[in-house]
C-alpha cells in the first residue's frame, strides 16, 4: 500500500494508562483524513445531581470521590466554593496548609504520570512492569519518590486517597509536626532523585508536533498560581474572576462524549502543566526554570507532547516550594482553630489548579443550609476538545510518514501526554482496517 | 505458575486501583508473586483468562453489565474492590432520582434529548441504575471501603497465593475506634455511623478528627432501628437521617431500608 492511498479506520477502545475510559476513532480514505473523534465513554455518576440535600460540610468530603487521583484538588476546590457560599474567611495558616496539601498531590500525581504512564511509551515498553527488569533503578527511584509524595499527603491530610483532615474553616486535626519534619528531611534528601528524573526525561525523544492554541490557568500576582488566583487566558492576556468561570468554559454537549466540552476565545483551549508553565513561567522557582532550560522547554511552547516535560518542571517547583512552606510551618508552629460553623443559605465559587489543570466548583445552599445546586468543571473535560483538535491537526501530518501502528501509538501518546483523568466525568486496543 | 491477576474499572474514581499502586513498599514483592495481566490504568496488555479479577466501580449501564458478565465468565475468582463495587457508593444516591431527571440536572433538557436519541452513540447514554457488582454476577471476595484498605488488599493477595482463607474484620468501626482511644464523636456534638458499620478500617476517619459515614457498609446483624432512634434523640430530622444513611448508600445495601421512595 502506498502512503498516499492509506485507507483505514483506527478504533482504539478504552485507551490504556489513562485514568477513566476513552476511545479514539480515526477514519482515513485514500490518504485523506475523513474523521477524527475522541469518544469519552465513561459512565455517568451524576455528582451534580445527587449532592442535592447534603450539608455544606459533607460536600467537599463527598465530591472528592469524583476522582481518586485528584481527590485533594476536588476537595480543595469544593471547600473554597462552599466557604464562598457560606461567607467563611480562612486564616493564613489554613491557606498555607491547603497549599501544602495541594502540592503534595502535584508531586504524587506528576511522578506517577511521568514514570508509570508516560515513560513506557518513550522506551517502547507496554507498561512500567517490564522496566522493573530492564531499568530497575528507574523503577525503584520512581517508587521512592511516589511514596515520599504519598507520605506528604498523608501527614497533611490524614490519608493519601480521600483525606479527611481538611474541612470548612480549617483542619479537623492539625498535621503532626514531628512527622512533617521527617517528610521535610526526606524531601530535602530526595533532590538528587529529582535531578535524576530530569536526566531520564532529557534522553526521551519527544515527538515534534506543534499546534498553536489558547492556554488557560490561574494567575496570581505574587506566586506561581496553584491554589488561588484569577482565570487567565493566553489569548486575551487578561484575567476574569473565578465567579465568572462559566464565561470561560462555555460548556456544550456532543453525543460521542459523556463529558461536556469547553471553548473560550477560539474553538478550543488547553489547561494543565504546559498551560501553567506557559502562562506563569516567570514565577516558577529558579531551580524549576533552570530544569525547563535543560529540557529545552521554551515558552510559549505549542507542542502538547511537551506536557510531560512541563510536569517535570512542576515536580521540581513543588519540591522546592514545599520545602520552603514546611520550613515556615516547622518554625512557626500550628495553632488550633475554631472550625465550628452553622449552615446558611448562599451561592459560592471555587477554583484550584490540580495536576491536570484548572478545576472549578460551584454550590448553592437553600434556607435550611442544604445543597440545592451544584456544578463542577474538571480539567479533562476542558482539554478533550483541544485534544481532538490536536488529533485533527496532527493525523494528516503523521499519515504520510507513519505506519498505522506508529500513528495509533502517537495518538495514544498524545492523549496520555495530557494526563487525562476521564473518570472524573471511559479500556484495550482494537485496530480495524478498512482496506 | 504464578496466578494471573487482572484489574478492571467501571463507574468509579479509580482511587482503589491507585491505592494498590500506592503499596510502594511491597509492590515489587507482590509483582514477584503474581502476573498482572490486565491493569488498564497502568499497562497496555490484555489477556483472555484470569485467576483473579479485581473489579472496581459500580455498574451503571447495560453495556457495562455485559462487560462484567464476560469478565466473570473468564475468571476463577472475582473480587469486588472498594465501596463502588461492593455497595454502589455515593453515586448510588442517584438511584433515588429518576435517570431522566439526573441527566436533566447535569446536561439540561435539550442536550439530554439530543444525546439520548443519537442514532450512533445512544448506548453511552443508556444509564439504567447504579448497581453493586454482586447484583449482577457472583462475587467471591469483597474489599470494602472508600477507598479500600491497602492492608486488606495485601492480606487477600497473600491468602489467594498461598491457598489460605482470607479473614476480614467482623467488628464494628466503633470497636476499632475504642481501641484507638478516640474521644467519642457523639461527645463532640456530632453523630456517627461507627456503631453499625463494618470495621477493618481501624476507624481512620474518626482518628483523624472526623466521623464515620459508613463507607464500608452496614454489619449484617446491626440494630438499625436502635441506631435510627439514637440519631433522632440527637435532634436529627427524618430527612437529615435519610441523607445520612444515603451519604455512602451503606444502609440501602442491606436491602432493609430505602428500597422505595424517591428524592424530591
Amino acid at each position: 500500500m502506498t502512503n498516499n492511498a492509506k485507507t483505514y479506520t483506527i478504533d482504539v477502545h478504552h485507551v490504556t494508562r489513562v485514568e477513566g475510559h476513552g476511545n479514539i476513532r480515526i477514519n482515513t480514505r485514500d490518504g485523506v483524513v475523513e474523521d477524527v473523534k475522541l469518544c469519552i465513554v465513561e459512565a455517568n455518576r451524576f455528582f451534580e445531581s445527587f449532592t442535592r440535600g447534603m450539608t455544606p460540610h459533607e460536600i467537599p468530603w463527598v465530591v472528592g470521590r469524583i476522582c481518586g487521583i485528584c481527590c485533594v484538588g476536588h476537595q480543595l476546590s469544593a471547600t473554597k466554593a462552599v466557604e464562598d457560599a457560606q461567607g467563611i474567611a480562612v486564616s493564613p495558616q489554613t491557606v498555607l496548609l491547603r497549599k501544602m496539601l495541594n502540592e503534595s498531590q502535584f508531586l504524587q500525581s506528576h511522578v506517577l504520570h511521568v514514570y508509570f504512564l508516560a515513560v513506557p511509551d518513550f522506551v517502547g515498553a507496554p507498561s512500567v512492569i517490564p522496566l522493573i527488569k530492564t531499568h530497575p533503578e528507574v523503577v525503584k527511584r520512581a517508587l521512592r519518590l511516589k511514596k515520599l509524595a504519598n507520605d506528604y499527603t498523608e501527614v497533611m491530610g490524614g490519608r493519601t486517597i480521600h483525606p479527611m483532615s481538611n474541612t470548612l474553616k480549617g483542619w479537623r486535626r492539625l498535621p503532626d509536626l514531628e512527622r512533617l519534619e521527617q517528610v521535610r528531611n526526606r524531601l530535602a534528601a530526595a533532590v538528587p532523585d529529582l535531578l535524576e528524573t530530569v536526566g531520564i526525561v532529557k534522553t526521551l525523544k519527544i515527538p515534534g508536533y506543534e499546534r498553536e492554541t489558547e492556554f488557560v490557568s490561574l494567575k496570581h500576582p505574587d506566586e506561581y498560581a496553584l491554589y488561588e488566583g484569577d482565570v487567565f487566558s493566553s489569548d486575551s492576556k487578561s484575567s476574569v474572576p473565578v465567579s465568572a468561570y462559566r464565561s470561560v468554559t462555555n460548556e456544550f454537549t456532543v453525543a460521542h462524549s459523556t463529558t461536556k466540552w469547553s471553548r473560550w476565545h477560539r474553538d478550543a483551549y488547553a489547561v494543565g502543566a504546559l498551560a501553567r508553565v506557559n502562562n506563569n513561567f516567570d514565577q516558577l522557582h529558579p531551580e524549576a526554570k533552570s530544569v525547563a532550560e535543560t529540557l529545552g522547554l521554551k515558552v510559549p511552547c505549542y507542542n502538547p507532547y511537551m506536557n510531560n516535560v512541563a510536569q517535570v518542571v512542576e515536580i521540581v517547583h513543588c519540591a522546592y516550594n514545599s520545602l520552603a512552606m514546611m520550613e515556615t510551618v516547622l518554625n512557626g508552629g500550628l495553632q488550633e482553630e475554631d472550625i465550628h460553623h452553622t449552615a446558611q443559605a448562599g451561592r459560592g465559587f471555587g477554583a484550584v489548579e490540580v495536576p491536570r489543570g484548572i478545576l472549578f466548583h460551584e454550590y448553592a445552599f437553600d434556607e435550611a443550609g442544604r445543597c440545592c445546586d451544584a456544578n463542577a468543571i474538571i480539567p479533562t473535560s476542558q482539554n478533550v476538545n483541544n485534544i481532538e483538535q490536536d488529533m485533527k491537526a496532527f493525523v494528516p501530518l503523521m499519515l504520510p510518514e507513519m505506519s498505522q501502528e506508529e500513528l495509533t501509538l502517537h495518538m495514544e501518546m498524545l492523549l496520555r501526554a495530557y494526563d487525562p483523568c476521564i473518570s472524573c466525568s471511559v479500556h484495550m486496543l482494537n485496530i480495524d482496517f478498512v482496506a | 505458575m504464578k496466578p494471573k491477576v487482572a484489574f478492571f474499572d467501571f463507574a468509579s474514581c479509580e482511587g482503589c486501583q491507585l491505592a494498590v499502586l500506592n503499596c510502594e513498599d511491597i509492590l515489587l514483592d507482590i509483582l514477584g508473586l503474581v502476573d498482572i495481566v490486565e491493569f488498564r490504568e497502568a499497562m497496555s496488555e490484555t489477556a483472555p483468562r484470569f485467576d483473579v479479577a479485581f473489579i472496581e466501580g459500580s455498574i451503571n449501564r447495560e453495556q457495562d453489565a455485559e462487560r462484567l458478565r464476560d469478565i466473570r465468565a473468564r475468571s476463577t475468582y472475582l473480587v469486588a474492590m472498594g465501596a463502588c463495587a461492593c455497595i454502589g457508593n455515593v453515586q448510588a444516591r442517584s438511584n433515588f432520582i429518576a435517570p431522566a431527571e439526573n441527566f436533566q440536572r447535569v446536561y439540561g433538557v435539550e442536550d439530554r434529548n439530543m444525546v439520548q436519541t443519537d442514532p450512533e452513540f445512544w448506548p453511552l447514554w443508556a444509564h439504567t441504575r447504579v448497581r453493586a457488582v454482586k447484583e449482577i454476577v457472583p462475587v467471591d471476595f469483597e474489599l470494602r471501603g472508600c477507598p479500600l484498605v491497602p492492608e486488606e488488599f495485601v492480606h487477600l493477595v497473600k491468602a489467594l497465593v498461598t491457598g489460605a482463607t482470607p479473614r476480614f474484620s467482623t467488628q464494628a468501626v466503633c470497636v476499632e475506634c475504642k481501641m484507638n482511644e478516640n474521644e467519642c464523636v457523639y461527645d463532640q456534638g456530632e453523630t456517627c455511623m461507627g456503631q453499625i458499620t463494618r470495621g477493618g478500617c481501624k476507624a481512620i476517619c474518626i482518628t483523624n478528627g472526623y466521623r464515620c459515614d459508613g463507607c464500608r457498609g452496614i454489619l449484617p446483624h446491626a440494630n438499625l432501628a436502635a441506631h435510627h432512634g439514637l440519631l433522632q434523640s440527637k435532634g436529627l430530622s427524618e430527612p437529615q437521617i435519610t441523607n445520612r444513611y444515603r451519604l455512602f448508600c451503606s444502609a440501602e445495601s442491606l436491602g432493609r431500608v430505602g428500597r422505595t421512595g424517591h428524592d424530591k
